[in-house]
């Protein structure tokens, strides 16, 4: 319950909080929410030696529409971007994730810096980032790099971020006007990581889907991509059959952990319900 | 001055009395953030006290290092059993007739037992202490398989009394066996079974959860060494029985010791029992000289002070083909964990489980319990019910349930055929408990017609067609439980807690201008007794309970009581509010007759005050005559105007009620959606109406929580699983349903106001009905008992055994 | 240990004292400033007995560091009452709809409705019942909760309140 000593640092501008992380070394953290960090502090699960306060770093906040981009700060807290009109408007998905995560005190903390860039496999903006094909911009002291969702996670807590870097920017490609979305996710209770979860992105001509994009959360060590889901659905109406292949191709690829949301087997089974779930009320939106 | 023309009516309301929807006078403070928990209790000088603790199940201790600790700037003291064992202390009594670790002597034997109590100047010098003490454990094989543990080769677990085996109920039989404890009638039993036509037999468990308040437990130990007197704040549901037991165990006379539970936030049954942190700050004050607090956090809580359930019932039942119940027959298998430390009274280690026969009225029956140790943390308490109720009821609800399927028969129909009938009572049971009042099929009537049950079959039925021909693939579920469960424990000639008997107490105290204070000897954990109680005087006196303090909690100055729990508050403390209440107004008859000048039977009270008969003109309220009793008392009478009643109840009493609950399943999760619950609860006499339906909500929430997903579970190795919020499920706003609340009134005959108490019924009669809900959806498919809880994951596995999965 | 001064203005009033890096805001709140009214329930962030109100957002105080939260305005239970003492709609609507039993979750409560009903003044009991799904409760089953907070929206949201606020 009580964490343990560090010695706190609030940096005034980006740079010096990239300065003081290559200063500090391995042991410092970036805290911008800390609803990830300080439980795991709290629990003594985490032990840095100190922290850099970069919540209120003005380079780090803000979302906007860029060049057929929607360009979100780190630093958005989940309130933030579920509150947004103009996100909502264009990428509506963006909005049904955030609400599912946690409860309303956490996301007027936690961030979508944090959400994304901690490698946490229960995280739920990860999986909607790849469906979404995010690229993520850090700043660290070799400079600015930007890295694709689809291959920035490696483990469980195990990204593609160098020490000292700082997630600074999540970049996403505007999905056309009348796009089908959906984020199912199954979990316990309200509050909870998913049990299973998908994300489902996809366009149509007509009756056939034309792009189809699949990713599921929670359901290995890292968020999944489903490429051949995805593909498995382009070409088809999206109807029952084409949909139960896609739930197959993606669940070819889960591992789950067998936890208190149940055992490994039922989480595989129910993340396929989830797929198909998913590319059901995806199409209900689609124009 | 006083108003003659306020009709009765008027007159009544105005008291705020029994009957009435009294907003609560705690509130007040708790609104503005003033309530005054343990963890708000700050002294001069006060230190902090935390636990170093076991991560294995099942070890030697080898050595404990606390040098690093002792030599951390801020550590006042380091505990551990060799500090305690001069004192006598590393061993606690127990409720149950065992003994406890305070702190572990030579081995551990539940992951997070308690191994040292570190003693520093604020709780986060102490958390880096308990990080910085080195334990050297060698493992040792772990129990926690009941259904192993009397096996030959089961492990040793308990040492220490590894040759006693005559336990406090009875011979052990085995080193891992407690007690066997017996009832009924076996022969008799027997030969029904031997001939019946029809018979089930089901092994039904009902699984270990934890009651989690919201506070968790706390003290403050505070020894005053130049006075000798030993002060202890505490998360105390019993404050008297902790007196008690802090006298004998520290030695410090019962007089010199105050115990005080101020304000509590949930106790459920978590606080009735003393544990190993109360024991500990109360020996680092004493040795220290100065308060000591300690306050449990939520995985300790969850994982080491107490535990609720983890009872394992084969039950069997004999009926005829019409399903008419011939006899019961039962066998529980009690996982105890490490130490029997629950929560009964002393001749019932298996409390009043022999409740069992429940609502049905069965001519015989045969119970037996056997408790084994397990290397688990021990217990178990009675989680929001009266000692052992809830298991009684979940099994015999369910063996109905299952009956029913196997008759062919409705499960509503099975239960009205076999109830006890109103013209029974008071009725013996099979398993010797005299029942008091009920009238158990108007109950199941109105339940039934208030949900439009026989239509909901039939929705059912229309829904079993469409699944099967693949229209949905939801299963909807119809719950139903009709509970009767004893509470208000009890009559001292049968029910003592370490031999004190289980009467209560109520002492009140009229002022001269006509303002009143009680104190009972219970203690509400927000059950609202400060409002409650004061409406009992209200009608008793004719006094306006907003002139009315009640005080409860503090040993200094509230009488005896044996507490709060097993909802014994208003059957026995509200039983001896009124009489104490009654006592007083004899005497005002006496002074109301001396001042009219008339003889005391020619008096008549009426609401406030006491009228000459015929004369309604000549009359003294209630406020006069208490000015009276201090002004100028009769001749031969004392001044002043009070009493206490310490009330010896005759009975326990017998709330009972009918739940119907709809549940839609979702057979491709496992995810379950309770669409209506109905609960119709008879509490006999109900004192404020408001606070009962607070109380059943909050009841049938938590039971909601135990049937749909909240589990203690321990692996192979003894690792506690789910002890955090991350897993052990508590329902949110959210996934709370909307509750729909009934009653019907059947008075105690034995209770001065006929109440029975109400706070524990939603507990024993929802789980059940949410079970049965569960078990009833997948009836068709015959795939048998679906034990609980039944989080998505159970319910899918269900639906995977039944092959709706395709 | 080393310490930092921290200032915050805590219920309308500035306030500084010296704490740890790494002491929380719940404990910055109770043991430094003794403010009581807000609680500690659970080691995991999911109870919300100790909601507090800071810069306009609702937060779990147990989940922040009180450096993070420097030189920031924080509302507290014990802040809601209007200084001559009048109870803040919510406070009377908990009493009035019996929300509360043993009063440890009120604080933190009210507090988070505070905040719903500035985000949402007139909320639905669904949006009731998400927007309070971060504070656990194991008394009351949340129905009377749910019934105090729509109290106090319906009541805040009366034309009298809001002429008298014109």
């Amino acid at each position: 319950m009580i964490p343990g000593s560090y010695d706190y640092h609030r940096p005034a501008s980006l740079a010096e909080a990239v300065a003081m992380l290559a200063d500090l070394g391995e042991d410092a953290r970036v805290l911008a929410g800390g609803h990830s960090l300080i439980p795991m502090m709290k629990l003594r699960l985490a032990q840095p030696t100190a922290l850099v306060d970069v919540a209120r770093l003005p380079e780090l906040k803000g979302m906007r529409v860029e060049g057929g981009e929607l360009v979100i700060g780190a630093t958005t807290t989940q309130q933030e971007l579920a509150a947004s009109e103009e996100l909502a408007a264009r990428c509506p998905i963006l909005r049904e994730a955030a609400l599912l995560i946690a409860d309303p005190q956490v996301r007027s903390c936690g961030t979508v810096g944090g959400n994304v860039a901690n490698g946490d496999p229960g995280n739920d903006l990860p999986a909607l980032m790849q469906c979404l094909d995010a690229i993520y911009v850090a700043l660290g002291p070799g400079g600015e790099r930007r890295l694709k969702a689809r291959d920035f996670y490696r483990g469980a807590y195990v990204t593609a971020l160098e020490p000292g870097e700082i997630l600074t920017q999540i970049r996403i490609p505007e999905p056309p006007a009348g796009h089908g979305w959906a984020y199912e996710k199954l979990k316990r209770k309200v509050g909870d990581y998913a049990t299973a979860a998908a994300a489902v992105v996809l366009t149509r001509d007509g009756a056939t889907i034309t792009a189809a994009a699949v990713a599921l959360t929670n359901l290995a060590d890292t968020p999944l991509f489903a490429q051949a889901a995805g593909d498995a659905l382009v070409g088809t109406a999206g109807d029952e059959a084409a949909a139960a292949r896609a739930a197959e191709a993606a669940k070819s690829l889960m591992n789950p952990a067998g936890d208190g949301r149940g055992p490994a087997d039922y989480r595989a089974s129910v993340g396929a319900v989830m797929v198909r779930r998913a590319i059901a009320r995806a199409l209900t939106r689609a124009a | 001055m006083t108003d003659t023309t306020l009709p009765r009516e008027e007159r009544e309301a105005t008291l705020k009395g029994v009957g009435c929807a009294r907003r609560r006078t705690e509130d007040a403070r708790f609104i503005q953030g003033k309530g005054n928990y343990v963890d708000d209790v700050k002294l001069p000088g006060m230190l902090f006290g935390d636990f170093v603790r076991s991560p294995y199940a099942h070890a030697r201790v080898k050595s404990i290092d606390a040098s690093a600790a002792k030599a951390l700037p801020g550590v006042k003291a380091v505990l551990t059993a060799a500090d305690l064992k001069p004192l006598g202390l590393h061993y606690m009594p127990t409720l149950a007739g065992d003994v406890q670790a305070v702190l572990a002597d030579e081995k551990v034997l539940y992951q997070n037992q308690e191994v040292a109590f570190v003693v520093a100047e604020d709780r986060y010098v102490a958390a880096d202490a308990v990080e910085l003490i080195t334990v050297e454990y060698e493992e040792l094989p772990v129990l926690v398989d009941p259904f192993k543990a009397m096996d030959e080769r089961a492990p040793l677990l308990r040492d220490d009394i590894k040759d006693k085996m005559d336990g406090s109920h009875g011979k052990r039989r085995h080193h891992n066996h407690i007690f066997t404890w017996e009832v009924g009638d076996k022969a008799g039993t027997d030969d029904v079974f031997a001939k019946a036509a029809v018979t089930i037999k089901e092994l039904i468990s009902y699984q270990r959860v934890h009651p989690s308040p919201l506070e968790t437990c706390s003290c403050v130990a505070s020894m005053d060494k130049i006075r000798g007197e030993l002060t202890v704040w505490g998360t105390f549901q019993a404050p008297h029985v902790i007196r008690t037991v802090a006298s004998i165990l520290s030695g410090i006379p019962e007089h010199k010791v105050r115990i005080i539970a101020p304000d509590i936030g949930g106790g459920f049954g978590n606080k009735v029992g003393a544990y190993p942190g109360y024991i500990c700050a109360v020996v680092a004050s004493i040795v220290l000289g100065v308060p000591v607090k300690w306050v449990e956090d939520r995985m300790e809580n969850l994982s080491t002070t107490s535990f609720a359930r983890d009872y394992h019932m084969t039950c069997e039942l004999a009926a005829t083909n019409e399903g008419k119940l011939l006899g019961l027959r039962a066998h529980v298998l009690a996982d105890h964990g490490a130490f029997d430390a629950c929560a009964d009274p002393t001749k019932y280690p298996a409390g009043f489980f022999s409740i069992c026969t429940g609502s049905y009225d069965i001519p015989v029956a045969h119970l037996t319990v056997d408790g084994v140790y397990t290397n688990k943390a021990p217990g178990g308490v009675a989680y929001r019910c009266s000692f052992r109720v809830t298991e009684a009821a979940y099994m015999i609800e369910r063996a109905m349930d299952i009956l029913a399927q196997k008759l062919g028969m409705d499960p509503a129909d099975l239960r009205m055929k076999n109830f006890i009938q109103p013209e029974q009572f008071p009725y013996r049971s099979a398993l010797g408990w005299e029942y008091d009042s009920g009238n158990y099929p108007a109950a199941l009537t109105k339940a039934m017609e208030a949900v439009g049950y026989r239509a909901l079959r039939e929705e059912q039925a229309r829904n079993r067609e469409a699944f099967a021909r693949g229209e949905t693939r939801e299963l909807m579920g119809i719950g139903v439980a009709f509970f009767t469960e004893i509470v208000g424990a009890g009559p001292t000639k049968n029910c003592d807690i370490l031999g004190i008997g289980m009467f209560d107490s109520a002492e009140i105290r009229v002022h001269p201008t006509g303002a009143v204070i009680a104190r009972m000897g219970t203690k509400s954990q927000g059950q609202g007794h400060e409002t409650t109680y004061a409406q009992i005087i209200a009608t008793e006196l004719g006094i306006d309970a907003d002139l009315i303090t009640v005080e409860e909690g503090d040993t200094s100055t509230a009488p005896y009581g044996l507490g709060t729990y097993g909802s014994r508050s208003t059957p026995v403390a509200g039983a001896a509010t009124a009489v104490a209440a009654r006592k007083i107004r004899a005497k005002a008859q006496m002074i109301a007759a001396h001042l009219l000048e008339v003889a005391d039977n020619d008096l008549e009270w009426d609401v406030d005050r006491f009228r000459v008969k015929g004369l309604p003109e000549k009359f003294k309220t209630m406020k006069e005559i208490a000015w009276a009793a201090y002004n100028v008392p009769p001749p031969n009478m004392e001044p002043g105007l009070e009493a206490t009643s310490y009330y010896d109840p005759p009975n326990m009493t017998y709330p009972f009620g009918a739940y119907i609950c709809v549940m839609d399943i979702d057979v491709d999760t496992g995810s379950s959606k309770v669409r209506r619950f109905y609960a119709l609860d008879d509490c006999g006499t109900r004192i404020n109406p408001m606070i009962i339906e607070g109380q059943v909500h909050g009841g049938l929430t938590e039971g909601f929580g135990i049937a749909m997903g909240q589990e203690i579970a321990y692996d192979p190795l003894g690792n506690v699983m789910g002890a955090s919020f991350l897993d052990f499920f508590l329902p949110t706003a959210v996934e709370t349903p909307v509750w729909e609340t009934d009653w019907t009134v059947t008075p105690s005959p034995h209770h001065p106001i006929g109440a029975k108490g109400v706070g524990e019924s939603p507990n024993v009669g929802s789980v059940p009905c949410f079970s049965n809900a569960v078990n009833d959806a997948f009836a068709p498919f015959g795939i048998g008992h679906i034990q609980m809880p039944h989080d998505a994951w159970r319910v899918w596995k269900a639906a995977e055994k039944a092959g709706l999965h395709g | 240990m080393a310490t930092r001064t921290v200032s915050l203005t805590v219920n309308g009033k500035p306030v500084s004292a010296e704490v740890e890096d790494r002491t929380l805001l719940i404990h910055f709140l109770r043991e430094h400033l003794n403010i009581t009214g807000p609680h500690v329930g659970c080691d995991t962030s999911h109870c919300g007995a100790c909601t507090v109100d800071l810069d306009g957002r609702s937060v779990k105080s147990c989940t922040l560091f009180a450096v993070q939260a420097d030189g920031g305005e924080v509302l507290t239970i014990e802040g809601m009452a209007a200084p001559d003492g009048t109870l803040h709609a919510l406070q009377e609507g908990f009493s009035a709809m019996h929300g509360l039993q043993c009063g440890f979750c009120t604080p933190g409560m009210i507090t988070r409705a505070y905040r719903l009903l500035k985000e949402n003044p007139n909320p639905t009991d669904e949006e009731i019942r998400f927007g309070i799904s971060g504070n656990l409760c194991r008394c009351t089953g949340y129905q009377n909760i749910v019934k105090a907070i729509r109290y106090a929206a319906d009541k805040l949201n009366s034309p009298t309140l809001q002429e008298a606020a014109e």
